[in-house]
């Protein structure tokens, strides 16, 4: 097992009140597989990636089980995850990572930054020369500063930064939200050619067209929990949760035009979220056992949350 | 199906000023197209090809340095009664929900300002049709989301508030500006049935903004692709995204991943060439990025007909 992840749960805590952005959730990834993690925003998927960097704000209470390569990476200290693990194994690409660039440094420095960082012993230059080329980018970018660069070259920067220590497992959090079509396309297929190179992406993302580019397995997450899972082609051709069926019925097509019924509602709050099955409010096959918490069934692949499939 | 608003070689040029001296850009460079009464165009490019530009210029929030622009069998110059008839008649929708509705006020104050600013009716009958605005956009119980603030609210809801402000008015036309990219991806087809079922209730046109070829082929009847500040293709939307003609219109057809297994196996290639500097305004202004250019792309291609319905600005012309 590569990644397998236990009954992950974190809360946030904020003036008394508790808010439940992970809920229980347990996935796992053989080697060399990617896992697409779909659902809509405040669903708790940036949360569960964050989790696993352990880069979670001090306010949030982690419980679980994750192990990565047969170690237990949540519950060994900052400075030893930092050591062994962070930006060596598992590294990010953060959220709206265009702008974490920093404007003051070119580019170069903000290499040199994180090699310095995890002090890293070797030849800076080509490190950093071959880490740029292998995103698509010339040499002569490592000079510029951030706002010489358009949107997706400083995406393909940041991506580069993520790899360049070769982490076997990159975390990639919205990562073409924001681009332009084109180049988030020229993103997707970049990454596609990572993922052939042999690393492992989890890819965090609401749009499960691009999700579908990479990903051997999927997660989609509703309201905190993972309500299916399973193989990729499984879940696209024989969805089972309701809200999965209506996650994929909601999306336009470019060869169909036909009229899509949309989902009524929105989700749940997360800070007192419902006893029972969190779809129930919008769900078109809610049933009176749906008010009690669905058990977890298991599918060919993997599993599904619902009373339905009992 | 009578023309309702047309815009004839609208042309719109910025100067930027910079260290290497004046540089002209070109955001509208001879536009033309026409919308019908109930019709849904779409304008279709990525960001800096000029959409919101030519929106900004249809209700004179900028001026155009050429072009005409007609609103419903009139033209629309800078006199106070034509500014008044297409900005009553012609609303817009902005892409960020959460940016273009003022925090401060209730719900209710929001959707009636337009009709407060454009003295129509009295105060009682103001506040019937801003409610009745809300009940037709879907936002129940009417009475209580009425006094609400817009932080009250989800994105889902705060579109339709703006969408509720810009059918008080009772427009012809509705400009929406990347009006569901912000939102959820299950909200997103809620509001695009909501605007069909305007369309097909009162007859509202729409000029549909976007990067979105999938959305845009949810809602639209025709497209217009525009590429620095000119449209590169036009004609019925289905047959456009089944066989584009223009190679920018190809490349942003690849560009779009459907939800489908299969692609976790196949090369997604996306056929554009990618120099370093795009911005070329001498002939053909995809010609740096076109995989197809020939000799002859150094000439300016006009938009010419390739069938009765279809346009297309290519010395090329694939399929």
């Amino acid at each position: 097992m590569f990644l397998s992840i236990t009954d992950l749960d974190v809360k946030y805590k904020s003036q008394e009140k508790n808010v439940q952005a992970v809920d229980h959730v347990s996935f796992y990834l053989q080697e060399n597989e990617s896992i697409g993690i779909a659902g809509e925003s405040g669903c708790g998927k940036s949360t569960l990636g964050l989790a696993i960097m352990k880069t979670l704000q001090d306010n949030a209470s982690v419980t679980g089980k994750i192990i990565f390569e047969d170690k237990s990476i949540l519950y060994i200290s900052d400075s030893d995850f930092t050591k062994n693990f962070r930006w060596k194994q598992i590294s990010m690409v953060f959220q709206g990572a265009m702008n974490s660039l920093d404007p003051v440094f070119t580019i170069k420095k903000q290499f040199e930054e994180i090699l310095k960082k995890h002090e890293f012993k070797g030849d800076y230059q080509q490190v950093i020369e071959s880490s740029i080329s292998a995103v698509g980018l010339p040499h002569s970018a490592l000079d510029k500063y951030p706002h010489e660069l358009s949107g997706g070259m400083k995406q393909r920067v940041v991506i580069a930064l993520a790899l360049i220590l070769k982490p076997k497992m990159v975390i990639a959090d919205e990562p073409t939200t924001a681009l332009d079509v084109l180049v988030q396309a020229q993103i997707m297929v970049l990454l596609k050619n990572l993922k052939k190179s042999g690393l492992s992406i989890m890819l965090i993302s609401h749009d499960l067209g691009i999700i579908s580019e990479i990903a051997e397995k999927i997660g989609i997450m509703y309201a905190g929990q993972i309500v299916e899972f399973g193989n990729l082609s499984d879940i696209y051709k024989d969805p089972k949760h309701p809200y999965t069926i209506a996650l994929l019925n909601a999306i336009p097509k470019l060869n169909n035009s036909e009229r899509i019924i949309p989902l009524k509602g929105s989700p749940p709050s997360l800070i007192n979220p419902p006893s029972g099955c969190r779809f129930y409010d919008r769900c078109p096959k809610a049933m009176e056992k749906c008010k009690q918490t669905p058990p977890q069934v298991k599918t060919e692949s993997g599993f599904v949350m619902c009373w339905l499939h009992e | 199906m009578p023309e309702i608003l047309s815009v004839k070689n609208l042309k719109k040029y910025f100067t930027k000023k910079g260290s290497s001296g004046k540089e002209t850009i070109r955001v509208a460079d001879g536009v033309s197209f026409s919308i019908n009464s109930g019709e849904t165009l779409v304008l279709a490019g990525e960001s800096g090809s000029g959409k919101t530009t030519i929106a900004r210029l249809i209700l004179r929030a900028i001026e155009p340095d050429s072009g005409t622009i007609n609103f419903d069998g009139e033209e629309i110059t800078n006199q106070h009664e034509h500014l008044k008839k297409i900005r009553i008649g012609c609303q817009m929708v902005h892409q960020d929900p959460y940016a273009s509705i003022n925090p401060r006020m209730t719900i209710l104050d929001i959707v009636r300002e337009p009709l407060e600013i454009n003295s129509i009716r009295n105060k009682t009958e103001r506040n019937n049709l801003a409610l009745q605005a809300l009940s037709q956009v879907k936002l129940e119980p009417v009475e209580e989301i009425a006094t609400k603030y817009p932080h009250m609210l989800s994105g889902g809801q705060r579109q339709r508030v703006a969408i509720a402000r810009a059918i008080v008015t009772r427009p012809k036309i509705i400009i929406a500006d990347e009006p569901v990219s912000m939102l959820d991806v299950s909200v997103r087809i809620g509001v695009l049935e909501l605007m069909k079922e305007l369309q097909e209730k009162l007859g509202i046109s729409f000029l549909y903004i976007t990067h979105d070829l999938a959305t845009a082929n949810y809602i639209g009847h025709r497209i217009a692709i525009l590429y620095l500040g000119k449209i590169v293709e036009t004609g019925p939307i289905n047959e456009i995204l089944s066989s584009p003609s223009h190679p920018y219109t190809q490349a942003l057809i690849d560009s779009i991943s459907d939800p489908d297994p299969d692609n976790l196996q196949r090369d997604r290639k996306i056929r554009i060439n990618d120099p370093l500097d795009i911005n070329v305004y001498q002939g053909c202004r995809f010609r740096a990025r076109c995989p197809y250019a020939i000799e002859k792309c150094k000439q300016e291609p006009e938009l010419e007909e390739i069938s009765d319905k279809r346009q297309v600005a290519c010395f090329v012309k694939i399929n």
